[in-house]
């Protein structure tokens, strides 16, 4: 490992800054605006989780529901019986574990096939959940009752998306980081140089996973009532997608810029025209693959770098031609 | 068992049209098209507006809904899709574009329905009957289907690999590099290939329409089987597709009346994960390196 780089300081510094300002907003506001951050916050801290995995491989993940779900259900099971931490880590684990399963079936094949398989999870496991509980027991929701309040809920989101900016730092940092760079450059090469390919994926699958699941079992008293419909909504991993592939994935930070818009929009749309979501959905997909392919900070960066050579090379292109 | 089979059987001539339309547009055209099912959802909207309101019957309007279909897929293909196939480097970059962008326009005409029908369920009645096979009772609306499905299905094998522009396509789908230099034009097949599954796939729900209750939003569910089939007989492959479709009516049927009719997609998915760990390259297919 190297030593930290002054930037790296300083990056640093800021973070812990920003997070610090972040934590102080349920003292000035508890009610509308707290929620809104709830959600800027639950979803900054999925979509970085999604970006862990989905950035270097670019594999379209749409497992984030049935994470997501598995991690609330968690929860509502036994939260009358065990302390709600615990339960957190069961999230984590169950999360983890599904990720598992369906990186050993699908993450040796093309992305394809991923993608598919993915697509429908949530709509499986949700099936399956349905069904335990029509058979083994007579509820069909679960109830929540702790004493966390909302500015709880978001300390605790804030915190983990802090964990998981760390995780991807030192992941990037790691054998498994370069080993992703490599794979996500040129997979063929990653082989070559002896990467286990199939190996270094499922790992990072199940870390992003297992981050997913968590960030479902600290939102599950805030919901209060659990059902499968809603734990397992397949709009998560569609919303998720969008954010982050909206602020960029080739930067751990990229999907935050994202995220803050949308979900104002968002918040927006579904208040005063919920009927269009689909289609405003449709349309940002579709806004996102032929105006930002790269998102925000892609474009941005574009921006930059052009600046930058026009900067030191103010012939270029007369050179060029 | 027989009844099992028999409605499996049955059931599977709809899912073939569904994952043959698929199969053709990833295969030739390589559009992994996930709006496929809202295709389906609309053939099965159209069909029974045209039987309501006009009351043409859902067999003589495939001859407005395959036509119709094969032209607004031209359309999306060629505004919507064509313009990633040109600007993609790779076969990976143009998965991923296309996987987005048929995301986009999967929302956009599953919101667009949902905004015109709302979220309820629809159906209506034509030809519900009791039809006797092997002694058991079935609709006779689901036979009618079938059979329509089966010669449709046999339209297709015979244009595919007896007629000159059915082995442009098959030539495409092999390699498009290769087909380009024995003069066949590449882009044009393709966007007829995508148009075509879409006319497929819009005959499909247009047969399905009258035995099943649709809604809206139900596209996904569908897409999400004619996937599978699709990986199961191989992507282009049109006999894999076939027999994949029955196995899958088969197989949900079964799990359908045994176990739970709630089930369903766990043992679509339980086919899923077979074919992934034994047979990705699909039942006939052969090994790609």
């Amino acid at each position: 490992m190297n030593s930290l780089s002054q930037k790296e300081i300083i990056i640093g510094i800021g973070g812990v800054l920003a997070f610090a300002l972040a934590a102080c907003l349920p003292l000035v506001d508890q009610g509308y605006y707290l929620s809104l951050a709830v959600n800027i916050t639950l979803y900054a801290a999925l979509c970085t989780a999604w970006t862990l995995f989905s950035g270097p491989t670019h594999y379209v993940s749409l497992a984030t529901a049935a994470f997501f779900g598995l991690g609330t259900y968690a929860v509502a099971l036994w939260v009358d019986v065990l302390p709600f931490p615990l339960l957190v880590a069961f999230g984590a684990l169950a999360a983890g574990a599904l990720a598992g399963i369906v990186g050993a079936a699908t993450l040796r094949l093309s992305g394809v096939y991923f993608v598919i398989f993915t697509l429908g999870l949530a709509e499986l496991v949700r099936q399956i959940v349905t069904w335990a509980q029509a058979t083994f027991t007579t509820r069909m929701g679960l109830y929540v009752f702790t004493d966390l309040r909302e500015m709880h809920i978001f300390w605790m989101l804030l915190a983990l998306t802090a964990v998981i900016f760390l995780t991807g730092w030192l992941i990037n940092r790691s054998r498994l980081g370069f080993a992703m760079r490599i794979i996500g450059d040129d997979e063929t090469v990653a082989r070559h140089v002896g990467i286990d390919t199939a190996k270094s994926k499922i790992v990072l699958f199940i870390i992003s996973g297992a981050f997913i699941g968590i960030a479902g079992a600290i939102c599950a008293p805030r919901y209060g009532y659990i059902q499968p419909t809603s734990a397992f909504n397949p709009m998560t991993s569609f919303l998720v997608v969008i954010m982050a592939l909206l602020g960029g994935t080739r930067k751990l930070w990229g999907p935050i810029v994202g995220v803050i818009p949308f979900v104002i929009l968002m918040d927006f749309i579904t208040v005063r025209f919920s009927n269009y979501m689909p289609v405003a959905m449709g349309l940002s997909f579709l806004a996102i693959v032929f105006l930002l392919p790269n998102g925000v900070t892609g474009r941005l960066e574009q921006a930059w770098n052009k600046f930058q050579s026009r900067k030191s090379a103010p012939s270029s292109t007369e050179t060029a031609a | 068992m027989t009844q099992i089979i028999v409605t499996g059987i049955l059931l599977s001539g709809t899912y073939a049209l569904i994952a043959l339309g698929l199969t053709l547009q990833y295969g030739v055209a390589r559009i992994m098209n996930l709006a496929n099912g809202e295709t389906l959802v609309a053939g099965c909207f159209i069909a029974m507006w045209l039987f309501t309101t006009l009351t043409i019957n859902p067999i003589v309007g495939l001859l407005l809904i395959a036509p119709a279909a094969f032209a607004a897929n031209w359309a999306v293909y060629r505004v919507a899709l064509e313009p990633l196939v040109k600007r993609a480097k790779n076969r990976g970059q143009l998965e991923v574009d296309s996987i987005l962008a048929t995301f986009g326009l999967l929302f956009l005409f599953q919101g667009m329905m949902l905004l015109t029908f709302g979220g309820e369920y629809f159906n209506y009645t034509f030809l519900a009957q009791r039809f006797d096979i092997f002694g058991s009772g079935f609709g006779l609306n689901r036979v009618v289907a079938f059979a329509a499905a089966v010669v449709i299905a046999v339209g297709l094998y015979i244009f595919l690999y007896h007629t000159r522009y059915g082995t442009a396509m098959r030539a495409v789908s092999a390699d498009p590099k290769s087909a380009n230099l024995v003069a066949i034009d590449v882009a044009r097949t393709a966007a007829i290939a995508f148009a075509l599954g879409g006319a497929l796939t819009a005959c499909g729900g247009a047969l399905l329409s009258t035995f099943y209750t649709f809604n809206a939003s139900m596209g996904v569910v569908f897409t999400m089987k004619a996937l599978i089939i699709v990986i199961m007989g191989g992507v282009g492959d049109v006999r894999g597709a076939v027999l994949a479709a029955i196995i899958l009516g088969v197989a949900e049927t079964a799990v359908a009346s045994l176990i739970d009719p709630s089930l369903t997609l766990a043992a679509t998915y339980t086919l899923f994960i077979v074919v992934l760990l034994f047979r990705p390259q699909g039942i006939f297919g052969r090994p790609t390196s």
